[in-house]
């Protein structure tokens, strides 16, 4: 199958009085239809600027997308100009962002906001727009979806409203979604419930899903494929269970053992469920002042001066699986 | 809440229509009942001037001069025997339009330039702004008063004169929202659903000024009726012998307040009304287009 959205060689930089942050380096992925896409990394290391990079929606400036294409369907989305992204935006790519409590807006009903970009990309009239919002609202198991839909997003819990950004984010069967830690302000169970309702939805529609988190939880459960992103670039790629069976990269090995469980609640066998739990000493360094060479080799536990000096190149490690390490 | 099954306690269903939320709101907010009730009145007055007034407003008569509230002089008569009550209602007209017509001006362009100013930023901000503070520097009455000199006294041109020296105050007020609502998570999320930059300010930036923007032009209402009254104590509002409270009262301030204080205390009683009631129902209507106030 050929992939919907095919990324490759993405940079996105930001100019600052800092000096040059970059944010995202030569990254590159692609996503299939039906498919799910992790990008996991800690806070810093450039995964809301790659989902933003996709949608087009870095400000510009002082961010800058100084390479690389975004291929949805085959058409480079970098190279449109705004008002064809305008178009393209929910449509063809849309977006869920980490906050529903303040990602919609508390002055409109939720029947409105989603009947609001009905119109804008299917010109359907007000009524049949409202019609498709309360649909919407049906599909993500809102119970009631007409009473809802004239509610205002106060009126509803933090998952409801998850719940109904995913109805908008979908309303325009969308091919890809980007979907930006949209669990991260619920609680557990509700998480559960969303991540299942993007699934669902997923296989329904066809959507291929790029799911940004920072739980590994969450892409256990959810991901077909992870990409693991430390400063900006991509370390690791492979498809989830490989990756929980055999990460290569010595961040993803650190990430795992800084959260417990997650792989043997799966029957993957990546971690020993009684190891003293350990966590990966030091934060990101900041992306204006990358170390040179690996740029986790100052917290690396197996770095060696080679890493210090060269950055690794990325490269296949094993059957479908590559990293960016001198170590493996 | 489970996913498809669950479902919630029965509710009454919500009856919607226009009377039924006139209603709600009425019991909720009795004080802005109260100020409506006071603007409708004063508005009616103004618009049935010519009916409600017992006698003629322009009439003179010698032998009533300065005559005591009675029952012919319901609120007293002025210097040139002219009845002050009706006066008073034809005052309305003026003084009502004076200060609803400058408050809708200014507040509409203030609210305008600070949207385009906050949202696009930038240079044009820049400019807008140093603009605004130059306004800002001089007296509004200052201002109004080289505005109507330029013009000619006339109602139009007193009104444009009141209003402008509104727009940088509202203006200012609306772009620093504009400001901290244009870094809101759903400004971005509406973006992500391909919205253009102006119906995202439109739609969704716009309405989240609106309490601002009433409590701004509730104050402002007041103010804009005591603007009129200092120019027209110049001699450069709304022209004799039209009457308008700001006048009737800047006028006879001085000269009759002990002698013949009906002809202060009635236009003054009428200000003071007119700005107790746009504030109390300026106030409600913030609360009640508010939706997070509701439920």
């Amino acid at each position: 199958m050929a992939p919907v959205l095919e990324v490759s060689n993405l940079s996105t930089v930001f100019h600052t009085r800092r000096g040059l942050v970059r944010a995202v380096q030569n990254v590159s992925f692609s996503v299939n239809a039906g498919e799910t896409l992790a990008i996991v990394g800690e806070s810093g290391c450039g995964k809301t600027i790659t989902a933003l990079s996709l949608m087009r929606l870095i400000p510009m400036p002082p961010g800058e997308i100084t390479s690389g294409s975004v291929r949805l369907d085959g058409i480079d989305l970098l190279t449109l100009d705004e008002a064809a992204m305008r178009k393209a935006r929910g449509k063809q790519i849309a977006m869920i962002f980490q906050e529903p409590m303040t990602a919609l807006n508390p002055l409109l009903t939720i029947g409105r906001q989603i009947a609001e970009m009905v119109v804008l990309h299917d010109g359907l009239p007000r009524r049949a727009a409202r019609d498709r919002a309360v649909e919407m609202l049906h599909h993500v198991k809102i119970p009631e979806p007409e009473r809802r839909a004239r509610e205002y997003p106060h009126q509803m819990s933090g998952g409801m409203r998850q719940r109904a950004m995913i109805a908008m984010a979908l309303a325009c069967k969308p091919k890809v979604l980007v979907a930006d830690e949209p669990t991260t302000a619920l609680d557990v169970t509700i998480q559960a419930q969303i991540l299942d309702l993007i699934g669902d939805l997923r296989r329904e529609f066809g959507t291929a899903v790029v799911l940004i988190t920072h739980d590994l939880g969450v892409v256990a459960e959810t991901a077909n494929r992870v990409v693991v992103m430390y400063a900006g670039r991509k370390v690791e790629e492979a498809p989830v269970g490989e990756v929980f069976a055999n990460p290569k990269h010595p961040y993803m090995t650190g990430l795992m053992s800084s959260i417990p469980r997650v792989a043997s609640a799966r029957g993957l066998t990546g971690i020993d469920a009684t190891a003293r739990l350990t966590e990966i000493p030091g934060i990101v360094p900041p992306l204006n002042d990358l170390p040179p060479g690996c740029a986790f080799s100052p917290r690396c536990p197996r770095a060696v001066d080679e890493c210090r000096v060269a950055v690794p190149p990325f490269e296949v490690k094993g059957p479908d699986h590559s990293a960016a390490c001198w170590r493996v | 809440m489970s996913t498809t099954t669950a479902h919630p306690p029965p509710r009454a269903v919500a009856v919607t229509g226009f009377w039924h939320d006139a209603a709600y709101l009425a019991k909720r907010y009795p004080l802005g009942v109260a100020g409506a009730i006071i603007m409708t009145l004063f508005v009616l007055a103004a618009i049935f001037a010519g009916w409600v007034a017992p006698l003629d407003p322009f009439t003179t008569n010698p032998r009533a001069s300065l005559a005591k509230p009675s029952g012919t002089h319901l609120m007293g008569a002025d210097m040139m025997g002219r009845d002050v009550f009706s006066r008073m209602i034809h005052g309305a007209r003026i003084s009502l339009a004076v200060s609803i017509g400058a408050t809708l001006i200014g507040s509409g362009f203030g609210a305008a330039l600070g949207l385009a100013s906050g949202y696009i930023g930038g240079w044009f901000d820049l400019l807008v702004q140093r603009l605004a503070e130059v306004m800002q520097s001089l007296p509004l009455l200052v201002m109004a008063l080289v505005i109507t000199a330029s013009l000619g006294p006339s109602l139009p041109n007193t009104i444009i004169a009141i209003a402008i020296p509104l727009i940088p105050t509202v203006a200012r007020v609306i772009r620093s929202n504009v400001l901290s609502l244009r870094e809101m998570p759903f400004v971005e999320a509406a973006r992500a659903t391909g919205m253009s930059e102006f119906r995202i300010a439109v739609i969704h930036v716009l309405p989240n000024t609106l309490a601002p923007l009433i409590v701004l032009a509730t104050a402002q209402l007041g103010s804009t009726i005591l603007t009129e009254a200092s120019l027209s104590f110049l001699g450069l509002g709304v022209p004799e012998p039209w009457p308008s409270w700001g006048r009737m009262l800047s006028e006879s301030a001085a000269e009759y307040v002990r002698t013949a204080p009906w002809l202060v205390i009635f236009p003054g009683l009428a200000i003071s009304l007119v700005v107790f009631g746009t504030n109390l129902l300026g106030d409600a209507l913030r609360d009640a287009l508010d939706p997070r106030q509701r439920d």
